[in-house]
């Protein structure tokens, strides 16, 4: 009994020391953030809250025409990537990175335009 | 077996801390972002839209001239639609050419959302994606639209069309998606930051003036001034829907 | 078929049945992908006429399941004993049917991955928005209403229960006709003859359904149907194809009426092409007058004939719908009265639709899902109807 016991320890042992070695590195995304700089808010809020914020940002334009400082638009024409001007297309692109690499469906780019507003950009 | 007990209600202690810790922590982040949001209240943008304006137009049916499109090229180009007219391509607004029958005289005009004041797309959007604004301006709240048509069905001037086709090269301030259903906005994305409609706009660079957007509920502006003055009617008046757009000359 | 040969083959037509009824499903949930994938520019439907041939599937099977519920309550609440024991058959065909369509429904949104949105947002004014609080109720009441009656203690519940059941699907029923009723704007539409339509259609529709699944039931099992009962239900078939025959009629006298009107009436009567035929030939001549004909023609009363003619008020419900709900959208809306109008987006223009493949599936998926659900539950539950007559029919094999 107590040599059937040692025995599958050493064998769970094996079984996860083997896993845990043939797992590769979790692939982070490397994110191409676009031009950068100083976001509205602090990345590890915007990592966990981006979500909530957009959500109440997006009520208050459409319901009382307040366009406030979490505008979906704003966030691409900052963060759209300097060399293809969208937030998608590829795996380093800024919204396409994580939600492609946490699995979480975007929706916003079905109506909202992934790409870097070109007025705006002239008027800044 | 003392000792074990004292290292095992060790181990719990600090455990069940640290995994108290580890449970607040987020909420402290949320905490923090509640605060955060705070600070992101104070410096707003605009002021919400209020009923003291009230968004219309009046359109002249003599000044429009048959055969003149530019207020549809307009529209296209502002809120990058495609300009198609296959029956699926989505138009917003459209010139429709009226033949009287007992007369035969012959006139056109433009057609578009007639932003009611008792819209019946809204009476019947089942999630209230289709509403009205408080400045009187009837929307599609896209976010919450499930595509189910019926206020197509129920709008009595097929002002509403049904996005068929997978769309790309949206205009970064008009959204718009399969699926969903949408309409004439009266260009809010214009309207909030104090500029006239595209087809207004094109209207008057044309030089016929057939089309005058405007405060309804502001007795100075151009098109109180105008409405009191000319006859104009809505159309299908018999519905009783108070329509912001007049028409003068039909 | 001797039923003892059947019984041993059962399991294996059993089996059969659900790989196609899987397969059908299958083949919608093919359409149905296409469509959310692609939009709605793979089907025939365009900004003239937004509901097709889904619709068309989903409301007959939304309206036969309230019909079908009928059955039930003829026993339970009205006290009809021989109807009584077909009650638990009624609930499950029911549940089936309103499943079925409802499915069809929801995946013909543009966007059904909102689906839950319609739970979560309510408008009050909205049919719509009524309708997922009557549909999801009916499934609850008509669920209880089963337990009531499969379950011995809960049989003396049986008949408030059915009260409750009858009530709530007069209430939905008159609800799917309000949707149309409420669309003043629409020649087709605006009319308060609609609900009431609707509820004498479903009877028919119902009722019909319910003897071509009744009879499949009972030759797949080797029973005998007494012919008396058989006689009752057919001649009660009879009766609701007139009533709704004539309610149909009523509904267009009425719209010629408004002279108005009339441009709307002589399109769908005579003028439109494939909706007068559909309307004529489909619903008046195979949806009723053929029937009626096998129904009621004396020596015409066996099985046969009973089943026959509740396929052909089914085919004709495929055909008023489609009159109904394209037909009504085909014809251009009046925007401006007294005036001849065109512009590029089909004004004064009859609108044109063709069905397509996804489409059709879509609809025929719906379709298998009523049926597997029905077949599954029905022989888990053990729903066919215990007849006396059924003890001597076995004794005589």
């Amino acid at each position: 009994m107590k040599t059937g016991i040692r025995l599958t320890a050493f064998f769970f042992s094996v079984l996860i020391a083997t896993a845990v070695y043939a797992a590769e590195e979790p692939q982070i995304p490397h994110l191409d953030i676009g031009k950068g700089g100083q976001c509205v808010e602090d990345p590890q809020l915007m990592r966990k809250n981006h979500m909530l914020l957009l959500m109440h940002q997006r009520n208050e334009t459409m319901y009382e025409g307040i366009h406030g400082k979490y505008s979906i638009v704003d966030c691409v024409n900052c963060h759209a990537s300097t060399k293809t001007n969208s937030v998608l297309g590829s795996n380093e692109a800024f919204c396409q990175g994580c939600h492609v690499y946490a699995a979480v469906k975007l929706d916003c780019f079905e109506c909202h335009s992934n790409k870097r507003s070109v007025t705006a950009e002239a008027s800044k | 077996m003392k000792e074990a007990n004292l290292d095992r209600r060790d181990f719990l202690t600090k455990s069940s801390v640290g995994l108290a810790g580890l449970a607040i922590a987020p909420g402290m982040l949320l905490f923090d972002l509640a605060h955060a949001r705070d600070l992101a209240h104070a410096p707003v943008l605009n002021e919400p839209v209020s009923n003291k304006v009230r968004w219309g137009m009046l359109i002249d049916n003599n000044k429009c001239e048959s055969g003149c499109t530019d207020c549809v090229t307009a529209c296209n180009t502002e809120n990058g639609l495609s300009g198609g007219t296959k029956p699926t391509d989505s138009q917003w607004i459209r010139k429709v050419q009226l033949k009287d029958t007992l007369t035969g005289h012959v006139s056109s005009l433009p057609m578009m959302c007639q932003h009611c004041e008792h819209p019946p797309c809204v009476d019947v959007c089942p999630t209230q994606a289709s509403f009205k604004r408080a400045d009187g301006i009837v929307l599609v709240d896209k976010h919450i639209c499930i595509g189910c048509r019926y206020c197509i069905m129920a709008c009595p001037y097929k002002a509403r069309s049904f996005v068929h086709e997978v769309l790309t090269d949206q205009k970064p301030d008009v959204p718009r998606g399969k699926g969903t259903v949408e309409a004439c906005t009266f260009c809010v994305q214009r309207v909030d930051k104090g500029e006239t409609t595209a087809c207004a706009e094109a209207c008057t660079k044309a030089g016929h003036n057939a089309i005058l957007f405007g405060d309804l509920n502001d007795p100075e502006s151009d098109i109180s001034k105008r409405i009191r003055t000319v006859a104009s009617t809505q159309v299908r008046a018999d519905l009783g829907l108070n329509t912001g757009i007049r028409y003068e000359g039909i | 078929m001797q039923s003892k040969t059947f019984s041993r083959h059962e399991s294996r037509y059993f089996y059969a049945l659900v790989a196609l009824g899987v397969f059908v499903v299958f083949l919608g949930y093919l359409g149905m992908h296409t469509m959310e994938e692609h939009g709605h520019i793979v089907t025939g439907m365009n900004n003239q006429i937004v509901w097709g041939i889904p619709h068309v599937f989903a409301i007959f099977m939304i309206v036969a399941a309230s019909g079908v519920l009928n059955i039930g309550t003829i026993g339970t609440v009205f006290g009809k004993k021989q109807y009584k024991s077909r009650a638990p058959l009624s609930g499950l065909i029911a549940i089936a049917l309103l499943a079925g369509g409802l499915a069809v429904l929801m995946l013909d949104l543009g966007r059904p991955d909102r689906m839950i949105i319609a739970a979560t947002h309510f408008n009050p004014t909205s049919v719509f928005a009524w309708n997922i609080f009557l549909y999801s109720g009916f499934f609850t009441l008509a669920a209880l209403y089963l337990w009531t009656m499969m379950e011995k203690r809960m049989n003396v519940w049986s008949k408030p229960v059915g009260f409750a059941m009858f009530a709530w699907r007069v209430i939905l029923t008159s609800g799917t006709g309000l949707i149309f009723a409420f669309l003043v704007a629409r020649q087709a539409y605006g009319s308060a003859l609609l609900p009431p339509m609707f509820i004498v259609l479903s009877f028919a529709w119902g009722l019909a359904v319910f003897l071509v699944v009744q009879a499949a039931l009972y030759a797949w099992n080797g029973k005998v149907l007494d012919p008396a009962l058989l006689k009752r239900m057919k001649n009660l078939l009879g009766v609701f194809v007139i009533s709704s025959l004539y309610l149909v009629a009523a509904y267009h006298m009425t719209n010629l009426y408004f002279a108005k009107q009339n441009g709307f009436e002589s399109f769908i009567l005579r003028d439109g092409g494939i909706y007068p035929m559909l309307l004529w030939a489909g619903y008046v001549v195979v949806g009723s007058l053929l029937p009626l004909a096998l129904i009621y023609l004396p020596g015409l009363g066996n099985t046969k004939m009973v089943v026959t003619a509740s396929l052909l008020v089914i085919l004709g419900s495929f055909a008023l719908l489609y009159v109904f709900i394209i037909g009504g959208e085909a014809y251009p809306l009046s925007i401006f009265p007294g005036f001849e109008v065109s512009s590029s987006f089909n004004d004064g223009v009859i609108g044109s639709y063709t069905p397509s493949l996804p489409e059709i599936l879509l609809g025929c998926g719906g379709l298998a899902i009523a049926f597997l659900i029905s077949i599954i539950s029905i022989r888990v539950l053990r729903g066919l109807p215990h007849d006396v007559a059924d003890a001597t029919a076995m004794n005589d094999d």
